[in-house]
C-alpha cells in the first residue's frame, strides 16, 4: 500500500520513475486546475449544453489556439487520470497475476485514448 | 492508512472523484470523436447532455472536478511546505468553504434551465 504523507497525499517517493510520476501529478494538477475548470466554466457557465452542437465545435476549432487548449487538456487529463488509476491498481490489486493484467489494461487504454483523442482534436475538418 | 478523521475522508473523496472524472473523460473523448463522422450523428448524440438526468449528472461532474482540484491544491501545498502539516484540518475546512463558494452558484446556473 502506498505510504501516505502527513496530509493524506502519497508520500514523496525517494527517486527514479516513481518520483517523476509523483512530481508530474502535482505539476499537471496545477495546470489542469486552470484547463479543466476553465473548460467547465466556458461550456457550462458561459455557454451551456443547449448551445453545444457540431457548428459550435467547428466554430471553436477554427481557431488553432482552442485546439491547442483542448489538446493540452486532453493529454494532461488522460496521463494524470491513468497514472492515478495505476497507483490505485498498485494499492488494491494484491495478486501478482491480476495486477499485471490490470496494468496492461491501464497502459493499453492510455495509449488508445491518447492516439484517438489527439486524432479527433488535431485532424477534424468541418467540411468533411 | 486508516487513521480516520478529516485526512482520511479527504483522501478517499480524492480517489473517488478522480475515478469518476476519469470515467467521464473517456466517455467524453468517445462522444466528441463523433465529430469526425459528421454533423448529423454528432448532434443526435450530444443532445443527450441536455436531458434533465444528464444535467444533474453534469452538476455532479462539476462537484467532482472542483473538489478534486481544491483538495489537490491542499495536498500539493502540504507536500511542498511540510511545516504546515499541523494545519491540514484547517486547510481541509478551507477546501470545503471554497468548494461551497464556487459550487453553489455554478449548480444554480447549470440547473436554472430546468425550472
Amino acid at each position: 500500500m502506498a505510504e501516505l504523507s502527513g496530509a493524506g497525499g502519497r508520500a514523496r517517493p525517494t527517486g527514479g520513475l516513481e518520483l517523476y510520476a509523483w512530481l508530474f501529478m502535482r505539476v499537471s494538477g496545477i495546470l489542469l486546475l486552470l484547463l479543466a475548470l476553465g473548460h467547465l466554466a466556458i461550456m457550462h457557465l458561459i455557454h451551456s449544453v443547449d448551445e453545444i452542437n457540431f457548428a459550435f465545435v467547428a466554430g471553436r476549432w477554427a481557431n488553432p489556439l482552442w485546439r491547442l487548449y483542448d489538446w493540452m487538456l486532453l493529454t494532461l487529463a488522460l496521463v494524470h487520470g491513468f497514472n492515478g488509476l495505476r497507483v490505485m491498481v498498485d494499492d488494491y490489486v494484491r495478486q501478482a497475476g491480476w495486477r499485471m493484467i490490470c496494468l496492461v489494461v491501464v497502459y493499453a487504454l492510455t495509449f488508445f485514448f491518447l492516439i484517438a483523442g489527439s486524432m479527433v482534436v488535431l485532424t477534424f475538418q468541418p467540411g468533411s | 492508512m486508516y487513521r480516520g478523521g478529516t485526512g482520511q475522508a479527504a483522501w478517499l473523496l480524492h480517489r473517488l472523484t478522480g475515478l469518476g472524472v476519469l470515467l467521464f473523460l473517456l466517455i467524453h473523448i468517445l462522444d466528441t470523436g463523433l465529430v469526425l463522422f459528421g454533423a448529423e450523428i454528432y448532434n443526435k448524440v450530444v443532445i443527450i447532455y441536455t436531458h434533465p438526468v444528464f444535467r444533474v449528472g453534469e452538476v455532479g461532474l462539476m462537484a467532482a472536478v472542483l473538489y478534486h482540484a481544491l483538495n489537490g491544491i491542499r495536498i500539493t501545498v502540504l507536500d511542498f511546505w511540510p511545516e504546515l502539516s499541523g494545519k491540514q484540518r484547517e486547510l481541509f475546512y478551507g477546501v470545503v468553504a471554497l468548494f461551497a463558494l464556487l459550487f453553489l452558484p455554478s449548480a444554480y446556473l447549470m440547473l436554472k434551465p430546468l425550472f
